[in-house]
């Protein structure tokens, strides 16, 4: 089979989907598992080319529980591993995401947000999946989520995710939309030895002698991770277990391992946490707005500071961990804030937890972008 | 400047192709900030089919069409659709056997790409010969840059004689009645192998 290199470095004009796609070769991803749904299908058609050219295995499961299920096995047996999905195949990925979050295995997912609920709108925009990428699977967990909005971005973001996975030994998500997933521009892939990589950390020391305990923390509160056949005694599952891997049914094991789960990302947000600002500067009313929106909300800011209102525009990159302490300091100096989203407001609730200035929603359930004219409109509002 | 084009025809003549190769040509061999968006339903092939490209000096913030500057329509309903959301002062390229416009419409310029293709002895360049009479009359991308996303587009097999249709439609510029301001035919390309040499990457 004629192959072109794992790192396609070089300028190209691309889908969302597939520099997705490409991100996740170039990070060094060599397995996914995934069932085919629009609007992510373009990821899985270009790695089910790509993965073979490059020494990697694409798996086309029966379902996306399978597909989470298997791109879990994957990487505790080494391979850097993804999925890519939509709409109700997240839901059904809810379940083994909770597993890669207790077991501690890295991994990358990448959501393609379409209309919901349910079967919803199966080739148009939505926004609405925010609240479930951060609460989606049962218990407490911490989760790091990425909202692309271009092409480029999701090549880069991609490559980060994987990046924050393995640094972390936790699930993290690729928020994007569909109309970032297929639009195409211009994404510069940068050569091979540039793309960043943060490996896993790894035992100190080989899987000889007796006493070795595979979820015993470092003071960062992560256990290095060792991998199936390696020769380490080493169990993993979804119970509540102890440092040695072994099931531990009581309340004091249970809430050691989940404040932990939770505090090994929690304490070092301001390290994960990125976001992008745009005419700040002198902003008295904040726009904050992710993903496609984010578009039509920097030419919001552009139509408002023709007509003599201070707009700026807060981007978070990471919708999760959310840029908390960002708002809280503009909270400071700025009269209100605008959260334009495809989604009857999840984000704009977000924000209201770190101020009492006035919080404007501007909303719609999907289907279409959001155009900036009611973004305008809102900023006119609270502007008075 | 932010432009926006639209380019509009039925399920199969290649509409999208030609808008990723306009977009590819802009923003990778033309220095200049492209996005590229279509339309996106559940069907598979036929129907009314439209590509959307926002071409700019600067970074393009809001990538959806809106107010076309330029409508290229190869199918009679994609005009009837499409261009009453044109914006005012806009201009209309059509393929003259193809589209009949209103009789009250203004200036247009019109090329009969689906005819030239045939007489290349492939209909299915069609889209091409647009493309190639679409970047003289227009002045947006360079000849040389969509020439490139061409070579870089197209199996080898395939590239000869796309790279005929697209000097077909662009040279048909030059002879279709009135002058061509963007017009510069450096002559010898009629047979299309001479503008293969003639431009590098």
């Amino acid at each position: 089979m004629k192959g072109e290199p794992a790192v396609l470095t070089g300028q190209h004009f691309l889908l969302g989907d597939h520099a997705c796609a490409e991100g996740a070769l170039a990070a060094g991803c060599r397995f996914f598992g995934g069932y085919p749904i629009t609007p992510s299908t373009e990821v899985a058609e270009l790695l089910a080319r790509r993965l073979p050219e490059v020494g990697g295995l694409f798996v086309q499961m029966e379902d996306e529980l399978a597909s989470m299920a298997a791109i879990v096995g994957a990487s505790v047996a080494g391979a850097r591993a993804m999925t890519a999905t939509s709409g109700p195949g997240f839901s059904l990925m809810m379940e083994n995401l909770g597993l890669a979050v207790m077991m501690e295995v890295p991994c990358v997912v990448i959501n393609v947000q379409r209309g919901g609920p349910s079967t919803g709108l199966p080739t148009l925009v939505g926004q609405a999946d925010v609240m479930q990428a951060r609460w989606g699977s049962h218990g407490d967990y911490a989760i790091v989520a990425y909202s692309p909005a271009s092409p480029q971005e999701c090549f880069d973001l991609t490559v980060k995710a994987f990046n924050t996975a393995d640094r972390f030994r936790i699930p993290v998500l690729v928020m994007a939309d569909e109309v970032v997933a297929h639009m195409m521009e211009r994404v510069t892939i940068p050569p091979a030895e540039a793309i960043p990589r943060v490996e896993r950390k790894r035992p100190a020391h080989g899987p000889e002698g007796n006493g070795f305990l595979p979820f015993k923390p470092d003071d960062d509160l992560i256990p290095p991770m060792v991998h199936a056949g390696e020769g380490y005694r080493v169990h993993f599952t979804g119970l509540t277990h102890d440092e040695r891997g072994y099931p531990a049914l009581t309340a004091p094991a249970h809430d050691r391992l989940v404040r932990r789960l939770v505090d090994k990302v929690r304490l070092r947000e301001s390290e994960i946490v990125e976001y992008e600002e745009y005419c700040l500067e002198d902003a008295r009313v904040v726009i904050i707005a992710y993903g496609s929106t984010a578009r039509s909300a920097r030419r919001a800011v552009g139509l408002a500071r023709e007509q003599g209102i201070a707009a700026g525009l807060l981007r978070p990159i990471t919708l999760w961990p959310f840029p908390e302490e960002r708002v809280k300091k503009l909270a400071e100096r700025v009269r209100a804030f605008v959260v334009p989203e495809l989604n009857l407001g999840q984000i704009s609730r977000e924000v209201e937890r770190f101020t009492s200035l006035p919080v404007l929603g501007v909303n719609h359930a999907g289907g279409a972008m959001m155009p900036p004219e009611p973004i305008l409109e809102a900023i006119r509002e609270v502007a008075g | 400047m932010r432009q926006e084009v639209r380019l509009a025809g039925y399920g199969g003549q290649g509409i999208v192709l030609a808008g990723q190769l306009l977009g590819k040509a802009a923003a990778i061999y033309d220095g200049k900030e492209a996005v590229f968006t279509q339309s996106y339903g559940p069907e598979a092939r036929g129907g009314a089919s439209s590509a959307d490209l926002v071409i700019s000096d600067g970074p393009v913030d809001y990538p959806l069409v809106s107010r076309p500057n330029f409508l290229v329509a190869m199918f009679q309903e994609a005009y009837e659709r499409y261009r009453p959301e044109m914006a005012p002062g806009g201009l209309l390229v059509i393929d003259t056997d193809l589209v009949k416009p209103s009789a009250d419409e203004g200036p247009y310029r019109a090329v009969p790409a689906t005819r030239l293709a045939e007489g290349l002895g492939k209909k299915i360049v069609a889209n091409v010969v647009m493309l190639g009479f679409f970047t003289a009359v227009s002045g947006l991308v360079r000849r040389e840059a969509v020439e490139a996303a061409l070579r870089a587009s197209l199996a080898p097999r395939l590239l000869d004689l796309n790279l005929r249709a697209f000097a077909t439609g662009y040279d048909y510029s030059s002879g279709e009645g009135e002058s061509s301001p963007v017009l510069s035919p450096a002559g010898g390309e009629e047979k299309g192998e001479g503008a293969v040499r003639a431009s590098g990457r």
